[in-house]
């Protein structure tokens, strides 16, 4: 069965083109996703992800729970609203998911996992649950609106209530604030700044028609992947997944190996590698001539054979970009090969990260 | 549904042949291909003077989505490419059956354009 979003009739009426996403019908464009990504590079785009599961984890024990299921430690998180990043590993070290998880109290944390990956997040998190005093609450009962762009929260503000507008000033990147209705994040996917809102299902279709109305560009999951690849963000089942330890997805800067003592699941592997050096590291291509990486394509180094993990078109860029899994002594700087429809093409080895904010990063 | 003009021939890989009556074809991908594709990014174009034959892949439209490579729908020599789309291969989505032609080919044999489909017969393919 298909599920669909409580946006689903919204995009039609914009002229969507609808495609499956993992068992959900989303849109894939309003007809040119080239437009779209750059209305959100320019002005302001918006997202339906409401899809996304969004997952309560609450009781005397959240904490701990917490600090033993992913690979960031949530002891970090001190200020009310802030959030971090992070992985949530299998006993091998490979990445189940990657995740937000934002702080209410130490017995409050909210978590917005991938849709794709759902049951099996909710099942692990329901095993692991097993001595800790929590409980674990999906929330499907809200819409989700990611709203990016330079000119987002300008916008978005003119739809908020003064409370909100309150509320909102002034935060930092990876905080997020109930105030009403509306849970407030300056999070994102894209690497412009803006908002991810999550809104009750009954006030979703009026909340995304004034968006629409007060200009902002609905834009679908083609332009989702080119903004996100630009900015060097990873897409669980592309860049990661179980096989897969996050040494090699770009997400040592997701592990906190301090205090010591903190017993993940993962660590031990995880440490292992880590000593070992033997992990493959997710490094950033650049092709400035024609053509266009994909996904799967072959990398041949001096070091080694690589893959690419993640490759398209920047819009931004005017030229391809990809991410891609190499030998760790593949350098930034360094010219590799890869194998492109039957033929050898020379690519720039660059960090994972091209566009930030409207501009090369690389 | 997307149009599909009756006055031109057609090939079950999508590519559309008008015949210029003067032993020439342009070539182009009909409009149901371009909205498969996406937004196009690159058209790799074959070269003027090169010598083809029926079902070779001479040129190649990549989209932000996918390659796909273009079949010679004729045999014959390439007289001509559109060499707008070098700068906007974007003319593959707001005009495939216009602006968006790819090249042009002089005919070995005008015969040929009979084995292939006519708009219904086109349509009929990309229905099934």
């Amino acid at each position: 069965m298909t599920n669909k979003t409580v946006l689903h009739a919204k995009h039609l009426a914009s002229g969507a083109k609808m495609v499956d996403f993992h068992g959900w019908e989303m849109p894939i464009n309003y007809g040119s996703q080239i437009e779209e990504h750059h209305a959100v590079r320019q002005n302001a785009g918006m997202f339906d992800v409401s899809h996304m599961t969004i997952v309560d984890v609450q009781g005397k024990d959240a904490k701990a729970f917490l600090r033993r299921l992913v690979i960031n430690d949530v002891a970090k998180l001190t200020v009310a609203g802030k959030a971090l990043y992070t992985g949530m590993l299998n006993e091998a070290g490979g990445v189940i998911d990657d995740l937000i998880i934002y702080y209410f109290s130490e017995t409050n944390y909210r978590l917005v996992v991938n849709s794709a990956t759902r049951e099996k997040d909710l099942a692990w998190m329901n095993k692991q649950s097993t001595g800790f005093d929590i409980t674990i609450t999906e929330r499907p009962e809200f819409g989700m609106i990611a709203v990016q762009g330079p000119q987002a929260k300008a916008k978005v503000a003119n739809l908020l209530t003064p409370a909100q507008i309150v509320a909102v000033e002034g935060m930092k990147p990876f905080f997020g604030v109930q105030v009403g209705d509306l849970f407030i994040a300056t999070t994102g996917y894209t690497g412009e700044e803006g908002y991810e809102i999550i809104v009750p299902d009954n006030a979703a279709e009026d909340f995304w028609q004034k968006l629409l109305d007060v200009g902002v560009a609905p834009c679908g999951l083609g332009a989702r992947d080119t903004l996100r690849l630009e900015a060097g963000m990873n897409l669980y089942g592309l860049d990661m997944d179980e096989t897969v330890s996050p040494l090699a997805a770009n997400m040592a800067w997701t592990i906190s190996w301090e205090p010591t003592d903190r017993n993940f699941i993962g660590r031990e592997v995880l440490t292992t590698q880590k000593t070992a050096g033997d992990q493959l590291k997710l490094v950033g291509l650049v092709l400035t001539e024609k053509g266009v990486l994909r996904t799967g394509q072959k990398v041949i180094s001096e070091f080694g054979e690589g893959t690419i993990t993640s490759g398209t078109f920047s819009p931004t860029l005017g030229h391809s970009v990809a991410l891609a899994r190499v030998p760790r002594s593949v350098k930034v700087g360094d010219t590799v090969d890869v194998e492109m429809r039957k033929k050898l093409v020379k690519v720039q080895v660059t960090k994972p990260s091209f566009v930030r904010n409207g501009a090369q990063v690389f | 549904m997307s149009n599909i003009p009756s006055e031109l021939k057609y090939a079950t890989s999508h590519e559309w042949v008008r015949n210029e009556g003067d032993g020439t074809v342009t070539v182009g991908i009909t409009e149901h291909a371009q909205d498969l594709l996406g937004d196009m990014v690159f058209v790799e174009l074959p070269d003027v003077g090169d010598e083809v034959s029926t079902g070779d892949d001479i040129c190649v439209a990549e989209s932000v989505k996918a390659a796909s490579d273009i079949y010679a729908p004729v045999s014959g020599k390439v007289v001509a490419v559109n060499e707008d789309l070098e700068d906007s291969p974007e003319l593959l989505n707001s005009d495939a059956f216009g602006d968006g032609w790819l090249f042009k080919v002089k005919m070995d044999d005008a015969g040929e354009l009979e084995n292939l489909l006519d708009a219904q017969g086109y349509k009929d393919s990309i229905d099934e």
